[in-house]
C-alpha cells in the first residue's frame, strides 16, 4: 500500500516484534544444495512404479482407482514403506472417528463429525495450562482421514514432516542421480530457453486461467498471479491484488481489493459455470436483492461430486475431501476451515511435481488456483481462508528459483506449518491468556453462537478456578450453540441457555459479552455469524461491554457498510423445516410457491461502535486499530 | 403471575365493570332530570318552591358522591334503593312522589340490567371488528418512487394480517419481510397467510432482522398488551427489532385494538409482565442426558433454560400506534386508557 516502506529487516525499537519476525528459514540448511537440479521430470520416472499403484492404493481394496499421475503414485509408494507410525493423537475425542477409514464412497455421511468435539492440534508443548484446546470442528478428523493415511498433523509437524521429508528426498535421490551434471545443465539451459520462449504464452495462459479464476472468487484478495510475474520482473496484468511484495509505482493503486464478482452479471457467470467442476443448479425464488450472491440447490451437488470421485483428474483427493466435508457443513468455523484447506494442500503440494516445460512457481500457483476455485464451488470462501491463499502464493512467488522441487516443496510445506501454528495455534493461546483477564468472579458471560476462540476462553477461565455463569445465545437453523452448551456443561460450566429472540430478557443480568468473528475489517466492522449484530446491539443499548475474540490473520483491508453487499447464502430449505419439531410444517407445499422467497443469511456485519473491545494476538485493541494492525503487521510478518 | 399475562382479559373485565357503573350513573342523571323537571311543573306550589333549590343540591351532591365512591356493582344490580330516592323521601315527604319512587327502583334496576347487557353486546362487537378501523389507515403505505415498499413484521398478528390485506386491495405494492419467532415460529404461519393472499413475502430469521434492517421502509407489529405508559407487550424479539429499527430510523408501528390499552404500569416488566414457556421448545427433553446427570443434585442446576413469551417495548421505541378509536402517539394513549377504566377522569358532570 504505502511505497515509501522499506522493508523492515532491522529492528525498529519502536515497533515491539512480538515473536512472529522469524529469521530465514532453518530448513534450507538441512538440506544439501542441489542448485544444479533440474526440475525433475516424471517422464524419467521407472515404469515399474506405475504397475504397483493399483495395489497401493490406500483407499478400501473394493475400489481400484485409474492409475493416478506417475510421480504420484511413486511418492505414495514411498511413504507407504515408511509410514509414519505415529498414532492418532490420544487428546482427540475420537468418539466419532469411524473405523471405516477406508471407506470413502461417503465423504458426506459423516454428519456427525462436526458435532464431535475434537481437540486443536498443536497443543502439546504449550505452557498454557489449559490441557487441550478445543475447536467445534473436526480438524484431526480431517487429517486422519486423509487419503493415504498420511498423519500429518500440526503438532507433527515438526517431527513428521522432516522425517517424510527425509523419505522423500531419499526416494527423489535414485531418480536424480540417473542424470549426470551436464546432462542436467544441459537440461537446465534447455528449460531456460523454453521457459524464455514460453513466457509470453505461458504467462498468457496462466494469467486467462487465473484471470478466471479471480473473476470466479467471491473474495479478492487471492488474485496473485501477477505476484509470481512480479518475479520474472514485467507484467502488468489486470487489476489484481498481489502478494505484498515491493510493488513498482504503477502498481500501487491496484492494491484496492478487487471487487468480487457479482452474480447478476450473467456473463461472467456464464464463463465461470463452463469451467465449474460442481454442477450447479440456481436456486428457485431468489430474493431480488441478494442476486449479486451465488445462490445454488443444495443437496444436488454432492450426490454428483460422489460419483465423480476418481474421475477428477486435476483434483488432489485431499482437497476433493475437503471440498466435500465444506459442502456437507462437517467442518465449519473460520479456523477449522482455514487448517482443513491448508492440510489439504500440504498434501498437494507434497504430491506435486512440476510438468515438463513448465516452472514449479507458476504452475503451482495456476494449480493451486484451480484447487481453490473448486472449493469456491463447494462453498464461498471464509475470510481466513482467503488470507491464507494470499500468503501460500506469496509464499511460492517468493520461491528462489534456484531451488530444486523437493527443496521447494519442503520450504512450502513448512511455511504452511509455521503458518498454523503462529497464526492460528498460538495466536488462540494468546487470545485466551489476554481474555481470561477480563473475566472476574461473579460475572455473567454471554456469549453467541459457537466460536472456537471463545470456547477456549470460557473453559481456559474455568480452568483457572474463576467463578462464572455462561449465557449461550443460539439461533436458527444452524443452532450451533447446542455444540458448544454441550462442551461447556461436559467440563462442569453452569450455563443458561436461550434463543436470540429472547437476548433483551436475560441481558439484564449479563455483565460481558464475548463474541467470535470471522473476520474484522478495516473500519472496525465485525463479520460474523448472523444474529452477532442483534447481540451486540441490544448489549449496548443495555450498557454491557462487548469483546470480540479474533486472531489477527482474519483482519481484512475492505470495508463493508452493511450485511448485504457481502454475505453469504446458506440452504432456504432449512429455514421452512425446523429440525427436532416437525409441528411447524406449516410451509409444506408452499417453498415452491412464487410469491414466497425464504432467506437464509450466513454472516452480518456488526458496527463498530457496538463493539468495545476486540482481543488479538497482537493484544487487546479497540476496533479502530484494526487497519493499523493490517498496516504494520501484515507486511512484514504475514507476507515476508 | 399466570393471571397477569392475560392482558386482555383482564382489559375487558374492568371494561364490563365501568359499563356497569356508567349505566347507572346515567340512570340517575336522567332520573334526577326527570325529577328536576317534575319539581319545576310544580313551581305554582309556593311551599315547594323553597325546597327545589334544596332538592337539586343534595340530588347534586349524591350524583357526584356516587361519582367518588361508587357504589358496589351488588348494591347498583340488586336491591339496596338509591341514596338519592332516600334523600328524597325524607326530604320532601311527598307520598305520591315517593310511593312513584319505589314503584320506579324496581323498574329502574331492570333497565340497567337491560343497558348494561346492551352495552355489553356493544363491547363484544367492537372487540371482534377491531381491525377495521385500523386497517383503514393504510395511508401509510404507499408506494416508493421505484422500489417497492419494504414492511418487516415479526411473529404472528391478526391484526397486521389483516391490515396488510386490506393495503394490497387497495393496489399499493409492497413486498414483506417476515421474521420467524422462535421458538414458535408464527411467522411461518403468517407467511403462508400472505403467501396464499398473493403478497410478496419472504421469510428470514430472527437472528436477520438487523442485517435487514437497513433496507426495510416500515415496521408494523401486532402486540399483546398496551401499558399505561405506553409501553408494549409484544412477542419475545420485539424490543429487539424495535431496538435496530431506532437505530436506522425505521418507523415502528403498533396496531393494537383498544381493548388491548391496560392500566398498568411496567415496573420490572421482564419478571413481572412475563412468562416462561417449556424449555422442550429449545432443547429437547433428554437430549443433554449424555452430559447432564440429572438424578445427583449437581447436574440439574448446571443447565437452565430460558424461554420466555413477552418482550417489553419501551415507549420512546414506538413512533405510532393505531387503535380503533384513535391512532396517536404513546401520550395521548395515556389520557385514552385512563379514560377507559377509571371513571373519574371520563365523568363530565352534565349540568
Amino acid at each position: 500500500m504505502d511505497p515509501r516502506r522499506t522493508a523492515r529487516t532491522v529492528s525498529d525499537p519502536k515497533v515491539r516484534q512480538v515473536g512472529f519476525f522469524t529469521p530465514p528459514p532453518d530448513h534450507a540448511i538441512s538440506d544439501p544444495p542441489r542448485h544444479h537440479d533440474p526440475i525433475q521430470s516424471p517422464s524419467q520416472s521407472s515404469p515399474p512404479v506405475n504397475d504397483r499403484s493399483p495395489s497401493d492404493s490406500s483407499l478400501s481394496p473394493v475400489m481400484i482407482p485409474p492409475p493416478r499421475h506417475h510421480s504420484d503414485a511413486l511418492l505414495r509408494t514411498a511413504l507407504q514403506a515408511t509410514s509414519p507410525t505415529k498414532p492418532f493423537s490420544p487428546s482427540t475425542r475420537t468418539v466419532m472417528i469411524p473405523p471405516e477409514n477406508k471407506d470413502l464412497r461417503s465423504p458426506g455421511r459423516k454428519v456427525v463429525y462436526g458435532k464431535s468435539p475434537s481437540s486443536f492440534s498443536g497443543v502439546k508443548a504449550s505452557s498454557v495450562p489449559a490441557s487441550e484446546l478445543t475447536t467445534v470442528s473436526v480438524v484431526n478428523l480431517a487429517l486422519g482421514i486423509s487419503v493415504e493415511g498420511k498423519i500429518l498433523t500440526a503438532e507433527e509437524a515438526g517431527g513428521a514432516s522432516v522425517e517424510v521429508q527425509n523419505d522423500r528426498r531419499a526416494s527423489s535421490k535414485p531418480l536424480k542421480e540417473k542424470t549426470s551434471k551436464a546432462e542436467r545443465r544441459a537440461l537446465q539451459e534447455a528449460q531456460r530457453a523454453a521457459k524464455a520462449a514460453a513466457k509470453a504464452e505461458g504467462s498468457k495462459a496462466s494469467s486467462s486461467a487465473s484471470k478466471v479464476v479471480t473473476s470466479e472468487n467471491t473474495k479478492p484478495i487471492k488474485a496473485t498471479k501477477p505476484s509470481s510475474q512480479k518475479n520474472d520482473g514485467s507484467q502488468v496484468a489486470a487489476s489484481d491484488k498481489k502478494g505484498g511484495d515491493r510493488a513498482p509505482e504503477k502498481d500501487r493503486k491496484k492494491d484496492a481489493p478487487h471487487p468480487r464478482m457479482q452474480y447478476d452479471d450473467t456473463s461472467r457467470v456464464e464463463k465461470a459455470k463452463k469451467r465449474a467442476v460442481v454442477k450447479q443448479t440456481e436456486a428457485r425464488n431468489r430474493v431480488e436483492l441478494f442476486r449479486h450472491l451465488p445462490q445454488y440447490e443444495h443437496g444436488t451437488q454432492l450426490p454428483d461430486l460422489e460419483t465423480k470421485f476418481f474421475e477428477l483428474d486435476p483434483m488432489h483427493p485431499a482437497l476433493y475431501k475437503v471440498g466435500l466435508q465444506y459442502l456437507s457443513g462437517d467442518i465449519y468455523g473460520g479456523n477449522a476451515r482455514c487448517i482443513a484447506m491448508l492440510q489439504a494442500f500440504k498434501e498437494a503440494i507434497k504430491d506435486y511435481s512440476t510438468p515438463p516445460e513448465k516452472t514449479l512457481i507458476r504452475d503451482l500457483t495456476a494449480r493451486i488456483s484451480s484447487y481453490v476455485s473448486f472449493l469456491i464451488e463447494c462453498r464461498p470462501l471464509s475470510i481466513s481462508m482467503g488470507n491464507a491463499i494470499k500468503f501460500l502464493k506469496s509464499r511460492i512467488a517468493k520461491l528462489p528459483l534456484a531451488l530444486s522441487e523437493s527443496e521447494a516443496k519442503t520450504t512450502l510445506m513448512l511455511d504452511i506449518d509455521r503458518f498454523i501454528n503462529e497464526k492460528i495455534i498460538l495466536a488462540d493461546k494468546v487470545i485466551v491468556e489476554h481474555a481470561v483477564t477480563k473475566i472476574s468472579d461473579g460475572d455473567v458471560l454471554l456469549t453467541y453462537g459457537a466460536s472456537s476462540a471463545v470456547e477456549m476462553i470460557l473453559l481456559h477461565a474455568h480452568e483457572l478456578g474463576k467463578e462464572f455463569r455462561v449465557v449461550v445465545v443460539d439461533s436458527h437453523p444452524k443452532l450451533e450453540g447446542q455444540l458448544l452448551l454441550r462442551r461447556l456443561v461436559r467440563k462442569g460450566l453452569s450455563c443458561t441457555y436461550t434463543h436470540v429472540n429472547a437476548v433483551s430478557y436475560i441481558m439484564h443480568e449479563v455483565t460481558r459479552v464475548f463474541l467470535g468473528a470471522s473476520s474484522v475489517l478495516s473500519n472496525g466492522t465485525v463479520y460474523s455469524r448472523v444474529g452477532t449484530a442483534c447481540v451486540a446491539m441490544v448489549a449496548h443499548a443495555f450498557r454491557v461491554p462487548v469483546l470480540v475474540c479474533c486472531e489477527a490473520y482474519k483482519f481484512h483491508e475492505r470495508v463493508q457498510l452493511d450485511s448485504i453487499c457481502s454475505n453469504e447464502l446458506g440452504n432456504p430449505d432449512a429455514i421452512s423445516k425446523v429440525h427436532g419439531r416437525e409441528e411447524i410444517n406449516y410451509l409444506d407445499g408452499l417453498v415452491n410457491c412464487e410469491n414466497l422467497q425464504l432467506l437464509n443469511l450466513i454472516y452480518d456485519a456488526t458496527p463498530s461502535d457496538y463493539v468495545s473491545m476486540v482481543i488479538t494476538d497482537y493484544g487487546m485493541v479497540p476496533p479502530t486499530s484494526v487497519p493499523v494492525i493490517v498496516r504494520e503487521y501484515r507486511r512484514e510478518h504475514l507476507w515476508s | 403471575m399466570d393471571a397477569m399475562a392475560e392482558f386482555v382479559v383482564g382489559n375487558i373485565v374492568r371494561r364490563v365493570l365501568y359499563i356497569i357503573r356508567e349505566e347507572d350513573l346515567s340512570l340517575t342523571t336522567a332520573a334526577m332530570v326527570g325529577l328536576n323537571l317534575s319539581a319545576v311543573s310544580d313551581d305554582e306550589d309556593d311551599a315547594d318552591r323553597d325546597d327545589q333549590p334544596v332538592l337539586s343540591a343534595t340530588a347534586i351532591a349524591t350524583a357526584s358522591r356516587n361519582a367518588l365512591h361508587p357504589p358496589s356493582l351488588q348494591t347498583l344490580l340488586e336491591d339496596v334503593p338509591d341514596s338519592a330516592a332516600v334523600q328524597h323521601t325524607s326530604s320532601s315527604g311527598r307520598d305520591s312522589e315517593g310511593k312513584s319512587k319505589s314503584a320506579d327502583k324496581s323498574s329502574r334496576n331492570r333497565k340497567l340490567k337491560h343497558d348494561v347487557v346492551e352495552a355489553m353486546n356493544e363491547l363484544i362487537q367492537d372487540v371482534s371488528t377491531c381491525h377495521e378501523p385500523i386497517v383503514v389507515r393504510v395511508e401509510h403505505i404507499h408506494q416508493k418512487y421505484l422500489f417497492l415498499e419494504v414492511i418487516l413484521t415479526f411473529g404472528s398478528s391478526r391484526t397486521v394480517l389483516q391490515f396488510l390485506c386490506v393495503a394490497k386491495e387497495r393496489k399499493r405494492s409492497f413486498l414483506v419481510l417476515v421474521a420467524e419467532g422462535a421458538p414458535r415460529y408464527q411467522g411461518h404461519l403468517l407467511a403462508k397467510e400472505l403467501v396464499t393472499r398473493g403478497l410478496q413475502t419472504t421469510l428470514i430469521t430472527g437472528s436477520a432482522v438487523f442485517a435487514m434492517i437497513s433496507r426495510v421502509n416500515m415496521v408494523i407489529v401486532g402486540a399483546y398488551a398496551v401499558l399505561a405508559n405506553g409501553g408494549v407487550i409484544a412477542p419475545v424479539g420485539l424490543n429487539m427489532v424495535a431496538l435496530a429499527a431506532q437505530k436506522y430510523v425505521v418507523p415502528f408501528v403498533v396496531l393494537a385494538g383498544s381493548h388491548k390499552l391496560c392500566p398498568l404500569y411496567p415496573h420490572n416488566p421482564e419478571v413481572l409482565l412475563n412468562e416462561l414457556r417449556c424449555p422442550s421448545e429449545l432443547l429437547d427433553f433428554g437430549e443433554f442426558s449424555d452430559c447432564l446427570d440429572f438424578g445427583s443434585g449437581i447436574g440439574a442446576s448446571l443447565l437452565n433454560v430460558v424461554n420466555p413469551t413477552f418482550d417489553y417495548v419501551p415507549p420512546k421505541l414506538v413512533s405510532l400506534f393505531i387503535t380503533d378509536i384513535l391512532w396517536s402517539i404513546s401520550a395521548l394513549l395515556i389520557q385514552c386508557g385512563d379514560a377507559m377504566h377509571s371513571p373519574v377522569s371520563a365523568i363530565t358532570v352534565s349540568h
